[in-house]
C-alpha cells in the first residue's frame, strides 16, 4: 500500500493504463490516508465518496486513451468547481455552491481526473504562508508548527504528504513556486495566457494563472499539458500551439545559455541559499549548459510595483462580494450598512488590508504615483526580461530567499511576508513562465527550491532544463508520516 | 434678432443657456456587451440573466463583436474619428443592480472621438460637436415599490450595451435639444444601431445647463441633471434650470457644480450630490479585456454596411427632385417616411405625393396614433389615388373623400372612384347642359355679375361643382363659365 502512494503521478498512470490497479484501488487509498492526515488541515471540503462512486464508474468502462484515468486529485479552492464548495477560503464565500466549473478542472475531469476534494488556501489566494484561510492554517508535512507556504498551502501540504499524486494551485505573486520550494515538490507558474482564468475565483486578474504541483518534473509536463488550453471564454486566454510538454520532455540542454541575475543575490540570505546557487549553476553545466551572468536592473522594484497592482485589481475583483446576490450576509439597516458588516464580517484581516491598499492607490489624485507608475515598473521589468532572453534561454534564480518559517512567525509582520515572495514576483509582473524545483535542504532539513524562468510561452525550455537538474540534484526527502497517528 | 434665438431675461438681464448632453443609447443588439444573455424589452424579471451578468465568481467578461460594429457604425454616421486602439475600464462603485461592484465603460480612450451632427433650424443649418462615444455596461435595475421590506432587482439590463454619446457644449435651447435628440435619433435608425425607443429607456440623457450673460464668452458653473428619459422633461428640466440659475445670479449668488434630478412632477429639478460629494470612481483598465484593436480593413467592412443617412438622402431629395429644404428635412427625418415617400414616388408625381405624406397621410396618422410603417394606407394605393389625381379622373378635393374610404380598410382607390361614382367629368358637353342650367336658375345673380360684381364667379362655380355632386373637372368648368357669362 505505501508502495502505490509513493508512486509519481506518471507511474500511476501506466499501473492504471497496464491494469495492475484499479482507480477504485488507489482511489481508495488517497482517501484513507487523506482521512488519517487531517492534523495537517488541507481539506476544506471533502468529495470521498462521491470520488469512490466515480472510480467505480470508472473501473466499469475504463477509457485509458485518457492522460488521467482515473487518477483521483485534490485542488485548490479557488478553482469552481460544479455542485461543489467553492470558497476560496474565505468566509464570505463559505456555503458558495457553482453551478458551473473552471475550464482548468473541466480540463482536468475530461481526462479523466476524479475529484477527491478541495484544499485550503490562503483568503481569495492572498498570502504566503496559508494562515489567512477562513478555514485555519495549514501544517507542512516538513515539521511540526511549519507553514507550507501560500497561498496554494494547502495544495503544497497535501502534495508533499501524499494526500494526492498531484494538484493544481494558482500563482499571483509565487503561491505556486513558493509553497513548492517549502515543501520539496515541483511548482510550475505557466506564462500568462495559458491556462484559462475561466471559474477561478479573481485575486489579480493580470497576474494570476493556474499551473501545475507534482513530485516531480515528468509530473509536472504531463498534468500541464492536460491543464493548458486557449479557451474563448477567458479574453486573455492565448492561442498559441501548444506543445506535448510530456511526451516532447528530454534532457538534451546540450548548449542552452542559462543566465544568472546578479540581482537576485539580496541581502540577509542565508548561506545555504547562495551555495544551493551555486550547486545549481554547477549542475548545469554538467548537463551542458551554458552560464552566463546578467542583470535584470529593475528587479528592486518588483516588489513594491507587485503590492501596488495586485491589490488595485483585487479590490476591484473583490467588489462583488457585497451581500447582495449570493454568499455571506449579515442584514443591515440599510443598504450600505448591510454592506458594511457583511463586508467587515466576511473578510479577513489580510484580505481587507488588500482592498484598502487597493482602493488607495486607485484613489483620484494617488492614481498617477502609485498605479499608474507602478504600471510603468511593470513595464520596466518586462524590458529586462525581455533583453535577457536575447541572451539567454532561461533564467536561474533560487525559489524564495528562506526555507519555511514557523507558524505565527510572520503573521504580524506583513512586510517581511510580502519580502517572501522577491523572487517569484517579477515573473508574474512579466507574464513568464517559472518553475520551482526541489534542490536541497537547509540546516533543520527544510527543503530549499530553484526557480528556473523561461521566455514567455516556452515552458517547455524550463520543464526541459528542471528534468536535466533533477537528476543531478537527485532531491530525497521521505516524510516520516509524522502527523498520522 | 435670430428666430431660434433661446435667451432667459431676468431684471433686464439677458442670459444664454448652454447646454451639452450626455446621451445613453442602447446598442441595438440580440446580446449583451460582454455576455451572450439575451436583451429582449419587458421580459420578467431575471430571466436574461448569465452568470457573467450576475458576477459569479470567477466569471469573465467576453467583448461581443457585434456591439463593437454597431459603435464603429454609429461613429460614422456621427462624421466621428474612430480609434483603432481603445481601453475598456472599470468604474468602481457600489450597489445593489451593479453586480460586479463595477461598471465596465471607457474612460480615456474611447472607441469613437470627435464628431458633428447637423440640426436644421429655422435660420439655417447648425453644427453640434460631438465629443466622443464610448461603450458602456448598463446596470440592472432596483425596484422599491413591490415588496414594503425590501429592495428587488432585476438584472435583465444588467451588462446591456450602451452607447454613451457626449455632446460638446453647443446646444443653446430647449428646441435645439430636441431637434439634437431627434437628429441622433433618426440617424442611429438609418444605421439600425439603436432604436430609439425612450419609452423603453433605450435613449436617456444627462443633460448639462449653464447660464452666462449675453455677450460673456467665458462659460458659467454647469449643473448636470441626470437620466432624463423624454424630450419633454429634457427641455422642461432646461427650462426650469436655466431660470434657476440666472435666478441665483441675479440675486448675487453662485451656481453650485453639482448633479441634480428631474422631478417629473413638480417639474423641477432637486440636488442629488454636490461636487464635493461625487464618487470617486477609482476607474483603471480592465484587466480581464485587454485593449481593443481592430485596422482599416475592420472599418472599411463596416463602413460598406453604411446606408444612405439622413442628411445625404436629404441633399439627394432636393436635387433629384426639387423638394424644397423644408419638404426634404420633413420626409427624410424618420427612415420608414423615407422609405414610404421613395415607394409612392416610383409611379407618382413627386410634388404631389411630397404633399399628399406630409399633409393628409401625418393628419391620418397623427389622428391614429400608428406608426407610418403601419399605415392604414400604403404607400401602393397613395401612389395610384395620386396617379387618379393626375390623370384628370378626379379632382384634389375629391381624392380627399377618396382617401377617407382608403383609410378605413386600405383599398384600392380606382375601385372607390368606381364604386362611389366619383369619376371626374369631363365632358365639355355635358358639363355646357349643367353651366347653362345653372346660369337659367339664377338670373338675378347673372345681372349682377355682369354689372361687375366679378367675385359672384366663384358662386356659379360652386353651383356647378354642387349640381354635378362635385365630380365636375374644376379647371373646364372655369373655361366653360367663362365664356358663357
Amino acid at each position: 500500500m505505501t508502495d502505490l502512494i509513493d508512486l509519481t503521478l506518471t507511474q500511476l498512470v501506466k499501473k492504471i493504463k497496464s491494469k495492475d490497479i484499479s482507480s477504485k484501488d488507489i482511489t481508495s487509498i488517497y482517501i484513507e490516508r487523506s482521512k488519517s492526515s487531517k492534523k495537517l488541515n488541507t481539506y476544506v471540503e471533502e468529495t470521498f465518496d462521491e470520488a469512490l462512486e466515480n472510480s467505480k464508474r470508472f473501473d466499469a468502462s475504463p477509457d485509458f486513451q485518457k492522460k488521467l484515468p482515473g487518477i483521483p486529485l485534490a485542488v485548490k479552492d479557488l478553482f469552481c468547481t460544479k455542485n461543489v464548495k467553492t470558497t476560496a477560503s474565505s468566509k464570505i464565500l463559505e456555503n458558495f455552491v457553482p453551478t458551473y466549473e473552471s475550464t482548468v478542472t473541466q480540463n482536468l475531469w475530461n481526462s479523466g481526473a476524479i475529484l477527491l476534494g478541495k484544499l485550503n488556501c490562503d483568503e481569495f489566494a492572498m498570502g504566503s504562508s496559508n494562515e489567512t484561510s477562513h478555514f485555519g492554517n495549514v501544517i507542512s508535512p516538513i515539521d511540526d508548527n511549519l507553514v507550507p507556504g501560500g497561498s496554494s498551502g494547502g495544495s503544497a501540504s497535501a502534495l508533499a504528504a501524499k494526500l494526492t499524486p498531484a494538484t493544481i494551485g494558482t500563482d499571483t505573486g509565487g503561491s505556486i513556486r513558493q509553497p513548492a520550494s517549502f515543501t520539496g515538490t515541483v511548482g510550475l507558474k505557466p506564462t500568462y495566457g495559458s491556462c484559462s482564468r475561466y471559474g477561478i475565483v479573481a485575486f489579480a486578474s493580470s497576474l494570476d494563472q493556474a499551473g501545475p504541483m507534482t513530485r516531480d518534473v515528468e509530473d509536472c509536463a504531463l498534468l500541464l499539458e492536460v491543464i493548458s488550453s486557449f479557451d474563448p471564454k477567458d479574453s486573455t486566454s492565448i492561442d498559441f500551439k501548444r506543445p506535448h510538454y510530456y511526451s516532447e520532455l528530454n534532457k538534451n540542454i546540450k548548449g542552452k545559455k542559462i543566465g544568472i541575475p546578479k540581482e537576485y543575490r539580496v541581502e540577509d540570505m542565508p548561506d545555504e541559499i547562495e551555495k544551493l546557487w551555486e550547486k545549481g549553476k554547477e549542475y548545469l553545466k554538467d548537463c551542458g549548459a551554458e552560464i552566463i551572468d546578467i542583470s535584470l536592473p529593475h528587479t528592486n522594484y518588483a516588489l513594491p510595483a507587485y503590492y501596488i497592482v495586485a491589490p488595485a485589481e483585487a479590490s476591484s475583483n473583490l467588489a462583488r462580494y457585497d451581500g447582495v446576490k449570493y454568499g455571506f450576509r449579515v442584514e443591515g439597516e440599510n443598504l450600505i450598512d448591510m454592506y458594511e458588516k457583511t463586508r467587515s464580517q466576511g473578510f479577513g484581516d489580510e484580505v481587507k488590508r488588500r482592498i484598502m491598499i487597493g482602493t488607495y492607490v486607485l484613489s483620484s489624485g494617488y492614481y498617477d504615483a502609485y498605479y499608474l507608475k507602478a504600471q510603468k515598473v511593470r513595464k520596466l521589468i518586462k524590458n529586462d526580461f525581455d533583453d535577457a532572453f536575447n541572451k539567454v534561454d532561461a533564467i536561474l534564480t533560487p525559489s524564495t530567499p528562506s526555507s519555511a518559517f514557523k507558524v505565527g512567525e510572520k503573521t504580524d509582520d506583513p512586510v517581511s511576508m510580502y519580502l517572501n515572495d522577491i523572487f517569484t514576483v517579477p515573473v508574474n509582473l512579466a507574464g513568464l513562465p517559472g518553475i520551482s524545483i526541489p534542490a536541497g535542504l537547509d540546516k533543520n532539513n527544510y527543503p530549499l527550491g530553484l526557480q528556473l524562468i523561461g521566455k514567455p510561452f516556452d515552458e517547455q525550455g524550463i520543464l526541459d532544463i528542471a528534468y536535466s537538474m533533477e537528476e543531478k540534484i537527485n532531491f530525497k526527502f521521505k516524510t516520516n508520516d509524522w502527523w498520522i497517528k | 434678432m435670430r428666430k431660434d434665438e433661446y435667451l432667459i431675461e431676468k431684471n433686464g438681464n439677458k442670459y444664454e443657456v448652454v447646454i451639452g448632453l450626455e446621451v445613453h443609447a442602447q446598442v441595438l443588439s440580440e446580446s449583451k456587451l460582454f455576455s451572450n444573455s439575451a436583451t429582449k424589452f419587458g421580459s420578467e424579471p431575471n430571466t436574461q440573466v448569465s452568470l457573467v451578468d450576475a458576477a459569479f465568481p470567477g466569471m469573465l467578461p467576453v467583448i461581443n463583436e457585434y456591439c463593437i460594429r454597431q459603435a464603429i457604425k454609429t461613429g460614422i454616421g456621427l462624421n466621428a474619428k474612430i480609434n483603432k486602439k481603445s481601453i475598456f475600464d472599470r468604474k468602481n462603485y457600489f450597489y445593489a443592480d451593479l453586480p460586479q461592484g463595477y461598471q465596465i465603460s471607457q474612460y480615456k480612450n474611447p472607441i469613437v472621438g470627435e464628431g458633428s451632427v447637423i440640426l436644421d433650424l429655422l435660420s439655417g443649418p447648425k453644427t453640434i460637436g460631438i465629443e466622443r462615444l464610448h461603450l458602456e455596461q448598463d446596470a440592472g435595475k432596483s425596484i422599491h415599490d413591490i415588496d414594503p421590506g425590501s429592495t428587488l432587482v432585476d438584472l435583465n439590463r444588467s451588462g446591456v450595451a450602451l452607447m454613451e454619446i457626449v455632446s460638446k457644449p453647443d446646444l443653446r435651447s430647449p428646441e435645439e435639444v430636441n431637434l439634437y435628440i431627434k437628429k441622433l435619433r433618426s440617424i442611429m435608425r438609418y444605421l439600425g444601431t439603436c432604436d430609439g425607443n425612450m419609452e423603453e429607456g433605450s435613449l436617456r440623457a444627462d443633460v448639462n445647463v449653464s447660464v452666462r450673460k449675453v455677450g460673456n464668452d467665458k462659460l458659467g458653473t454647469r449643473c448636470e441633471i441626470k437620466n432624463v428619459n423624454s424630450i419633454k422633461f429634457m427641455q422642461m428640466a432646461i427650462e426650469y434650470e436655466a431660470n434657476r440659475q440666472a435666478e441665483l445670479l441675479e440675486e448675487g449668488g453662485l451656481v453650485d457644480q453639482e448633479t441634480r434630478l428631474f422631478d417629473t412632477k413638480k417639474n423641477q429639478t432637486r440636488s442629488m450630490r454636490s461636487k464635493e460629494d461625487a464618487h470617486d470612481y477609482r476607474y483603471f483598465p480592465d484587466p480581464d479585456l485587454l485593449p481593443l484593436e481592430f485596422n482599416d480593413e475592420f472599418i472599411e467592412n463596416v463602413k460598406k454596411e453604411i446606408p444612405e443617412l439622413p442628411d445625404q438622402k436629404k441633399n439627394r431629395f432636393i436635387e433629384k427632385f426639387k423638394l424644397s429644404p423644408y419638404e426634404a428635412t420633413i420626409l427624410v427625418s424618420d427612415l420608414e417616411t423615407s422609405k414610404y415617400f421613395e415607394k409612392v414616388i416610383k409611379n407618382s408625381d413627386v410634388k404631389l405625393s411630397a404633399n399628399w405624406i406630409t399633409g393628409e397621410l401625418f393628419a391620418l396618422l397623427n389622428e391614429k396614433n400608428v406608426e407610418i410603417n403601419k399605415s392604414p394606407v400604403s404607400p401602393e394605393n397613395l401612389s395610384k389615388l395620386i396617379n387618379l389625381i393626375s390623370d384628370g379622373t378626379i379632382s384634389g378635393k375629391i381624392a380627399k373623400t377618396v382617401f377617407v374610404e382608403m383609410s378605413n380598410g386600405n383599398m384600392d382607390p380606382k375601385q372607390i372612384v368606381i364604386d362611389k361614382g366619383l369619376k371626374q367629368q369631363s365632358n365639355p358637353k355635358e358639363l355646357e347642359k349643367i353651366i347653362e342650367k345653372v346660369i337659367s336658375e339664377n338670373p338675378k345673380n347673372i345681372e349682377k355679375y355682369k354689372s361687375g360684381k366679378d367675385k359672384l364667379f366663384g358662386f356659379f362655380v360652386g353651383e356647378v361643382m354642387k349640381a354635378s355632386s362635385g365630380k365636375a373637372n374644376p379647371k373646364l368648368v372655369n373655361d366653360i363659365l367663362k365664356k358663357k357669362l
